[in-house]
C-alpha cells in the first residue's frame, strides 16, 4: 500500500502505528536539504531504513543517490534537516564519535575502493589489524573465513589490479563484513558486473542480510535485481523521495514517475534532456 | 578589474593557502607523534621515497662531484693551487650542492611519486574507505609519507656528498695526477663543523618542505586524471622554487 506521508513523498508500510513502533530505525533521515554551489540537490528528502531489513534507494542517475550515501555516513552534511544514525544525529557527532558510529558500519564502494598497495588478505585484514589486538592466527581465520563466504579464500595471495571487477567487488564485500557491522551500506553494488558475478553479490547480499540480520541500504538504478531482494524500496527524484514501499508496491504504482523509471521510458516527468535552448534557435546561432 | 584588485585578489588567495597549509601541517604533526609508535608504517615510507631515489641520487651525485673536479681542477691550476681541489669541491659538495641538488631530485623523483600515489588515492575512494572504516588517512597514509621523506632526505643527501667526493677524487687525482694526500688533507683541515651542520640543517629544511608540498598537493588534488597530473606539476614547481629560496635564506644565515 502507497501512502502520502507528511513531508509529502508517498510512502508505503507505516499504517499500523504500532506495528511501525516494533521495528527499530537504523537510519532516519527527516527532510534534509542540501545544495551543492547554488544548485539544490535535495529539498526536504526523508527516509527510513528499518533494522534487519533490506532498504533500496533507487532513482535516475543525477539525481544525489551518491551523495545522499554521503549524508548518511557524515562525509557531508546537511543544510538543513536531520540525518540520525543508530539513534544519534550525525551533525551532533565530532570526530572521534563519526568513527565510533563508522565501526559500527560496512561500505561497498562502486569501484571497490581496495587499498592498491596490499594484496587481497591484507585489505580484509585491514580493519581488523586497526581496530582490534587480536592475535594473528585469529585474524588469519577470520579473513579467510569472510573471504571464503564471498568465494575468494584461493585469491588471498592477489593484488587488487589482478582481480576483475566482480571479484574487486566481492572483496571489498568480504572487507565491510569482517567486523560484523550492524549496518552494511551499498553504492550501485551491480553497476558493471557480469550476469554471473550479479548473482553472486545479489545472493551475497541477501544471505549476509538473513543469515546475519545486518540492515542494508542499497543505492541502485537496478530495478530488476533489487525488487528480488528489497524489503522496502524509495525512488529520488527531483530532490525528493516521490515514492516509497515495498517492491511490489512500485510495481502496481500508477504514479507517472514510477511508472516511468520502473519501465525505463526515456522521456515523461523526469526528462530526457537536460534544460537548454530551443535546439533549432541554437543551431541557427539564436542562442549561446 | 584595476591591476591592485587583481593584486589584492593573488594576495588574499596566497595567504588563504598557506593558511589552510597550516592547518594541514597542525593536523599532521599531531598524526605524526602516533605513526612512530608504528614504525613498519615509516620505514616503508623511507624506503619508498628514499631507497628508490638511491640509484637517481648516486649517478647525479657522481657526476656533479666529477664535473665539479674537471673545472676545478683547471680553475685552480692557472693559480698552481691544485692541492685545494678537494677542499673546494667538499665545500660547494657539503654546503650548497649537495643539499640543492638532492632536494631538487628528491622533489623530481620522489615529491611526485608521493602526490601522484596519495592523489590516486583520493581518484579511487581509497581514502574515502578508510574514513569509512574509522581509519584517519592523515595517520595510515599522510603522516608516514611525510616522516618517510623527511627522515630520507638527510640520508639522500649524505649519499650525494660522499659520491660526489668520490667522483672528484677520480677525475682530480686518478686522472689529473692531483697529489692523493693533498687532495684529503685539504679538505680534512679546511671544512669544518659549522660547514657540515650547514648542509645537515639545509637537507632537513629541504626535507620538511619538500615533503610537506608533495603530501599537502597529492591530499587536495582534484580526484580526476587532470587533477592529479595538475598537483603532481604544482609539486615540482612549489618544491623547486622553495628550495632554491630557502637555500638563498640558510646560506646568508650561516655568513
Amino acid at each position: 500500500m502507497i501512502q502520502q506521508n507528511a513531508a509529502g513523498p508517498l510512502v508505503a508500510g507505516q499504517a499500523d502505528p504500532a506495528k511501525a513502533a516494533a521495528v527499530e530505525v537504523i537510519v532516519d533521515v527527516r527532510d534534509v536539504h542540501y545544495s551543492i554551489g547554488g544548485r539544490p540537490i535535495f529539498s526536504g528528502l526523508s527516509l527510513q531504513a528499518m533494522r534487519g531489513q533490506i532498504t533500496a534507494v533507487m532513482g535516475p542517475s543525477g539525481t544525489g543517490k551518491t551523495t545522499l550515501l554521503r549524508l548518511m555516513t557524515a562525509q557531508i552534511y546537511a543544510d538543513g534537516g536531520v540525518v540520525e544514525v543508530f539513534g544519534q544525529n550525525l551533525a551532533d557527532l565530532g570526530s572521534e564519535e563519526t568513527f565510533a558510529m563508522r565501526k559500527r558500519m560496512g561500505m561497498l564502494f562502486q569501484n571497490s575502493a581496495l587499498l592498491s598497495d596490499i594484496d587481497v588478505f591484507e585489505n580484509v585484514a585491514f580493519p581488523l589489524r586497526e581496530h582490534t589486538d587480536l592475535p594473528e592466527p585469529l585474524i588469519r581465520n577470520l579473513v579467510l573465513t569472510k573471504l571464503n563466504a564471498v568465494g575468494l579464500r584461493g585469491a588471498a595471495h592477489m593484488m587488487p589490479a589482478e582481480l576483475s571487477g566482480g571479484m574487486a567487488r566481492r572483496v571489498a564485500l568480504a572487507r565491510a563484513i569482517v567486523m560484523d557491522p550492524e549496518l552494511l551500506i551499498y553504492d550501485e553494488p551491480f553497476v558493471g558486473l557480469d550476469p554471473i558475478a550479479l548473482g553472486v553479490i545479489q545472493r551475497l547480499i541477501q544471505q549476509l542480510n538473513q543469515a546475519l540480520g545486518i540492515t542494508s541500504i542499497i543505492v541502485s538504478h537496478d530495478v530488476n535485481e533489487l525488487a528480488s531482494i528489497a524489503h522496502r524500496s524509495y525512488l529520488m527524484a527531483s530532490g525528493t523521495i516521490v515514492a516509497g514501499g515495498t517492491p511490489r508496491d512500485l510495481a502496481a504504482s500508477q504514479l507517472p514517475i514510477v511508472r516511468q523509471f520502473m519501465s525505463g521510458d526515456p522521456d515523461g516527468p523526469a526528462p530526457f534532456h537536460y534544460p537548454a535552448p530551443d535546439l533549432v534557435s541554437q543551431l541557427l546561432g539564436g542562442a549561446p | 578589474m584595476s591591476t591592485a584588485a587583481v593584486r589584492d585578489g593573488i594576495i588574499l588567495r596566497s595567504l588563504a593557502r598557506i593558511g589552510h597549509m597550516a592547518i594541514f601541517l597542525a593536523q599532521m604533526l599531531v598524526q605524526c607523534g602516533r605513526v612512530l609508535a608504528r614504525p613498519s608504517l615509516v620505514i616503508a615510507q623511507i624506503f619508498n621515497a628514499g631507497g628508490r631515489s638511491l640509484v637517481i641520487i648516486m649517478l647525479s651525485g657522481l657526476f656533479t662531484g666529477m664535473v665539479l673536479a674537471l673545472l676545478g681542477f683547471t680553475t685552480l691550476q692557472r693559480f698552481g693551487s691544485t692541492e685545494a681541489l678537494g677542499f673546494a669541491t667538499a665545500l660547494a659538495l657539503l654546503k650548497e650542492l649537495g643539499p640543492v641538488l638532492t632536494a631538487l631530485l628528491f622533489a623530481g623523483r620522489a615529491g611526485t611519486a608521493l602526490t601522484s600515489e596519495i592523489g590516486l588515492m583520493r581518484a579511487t575512494d581509497q581514502l574515502t574507505a578508510m574514513q569509512m572504516m574509522a581509519v584517519d588517512p592523515m595517520r595510515y597514509v599522510v603522516a608516514p609519507r611525510f616522516l618517510g621523506g623527511l627522515i630520507s632526505m638527510p640520508l639522500l643527501t649524505a649519499v650525494y656528498d660522499v659520491i660526489g667526493l668520490f667522483g672528484a677524487y677520480v677525475i682530480g687525482v686518478r686522472m689529473m695526477g692531483v697529489d692523493n694526500g693533498s687532495f684529503w688533507s685539504q679538505m680534512q683541515s679546511s671544512v669544518g663543523l659549522k660547514d657540515l651542520t650547514e648542509g645537515i640543517v639545509k637537507s632537513v629544511v629541504f626535507g620538511f618542505i619538500c615533503s610537506l608540498i608533495a603530501v599537502y598537493e597529492g591530499y587536495h588534488a582534484d580526484p580526476t586524471a587532470e587533477g592529479v597530473g595538475l598537483a603532481t606539476t604544482r609539486t615540482v614547481v612549489a618544491s623547486s622554487v622553495l628550495t632554491l629560496l630557502l637555500d638563498y635564506m640558510l646560506t646568508a644565515a650561516f655568513i
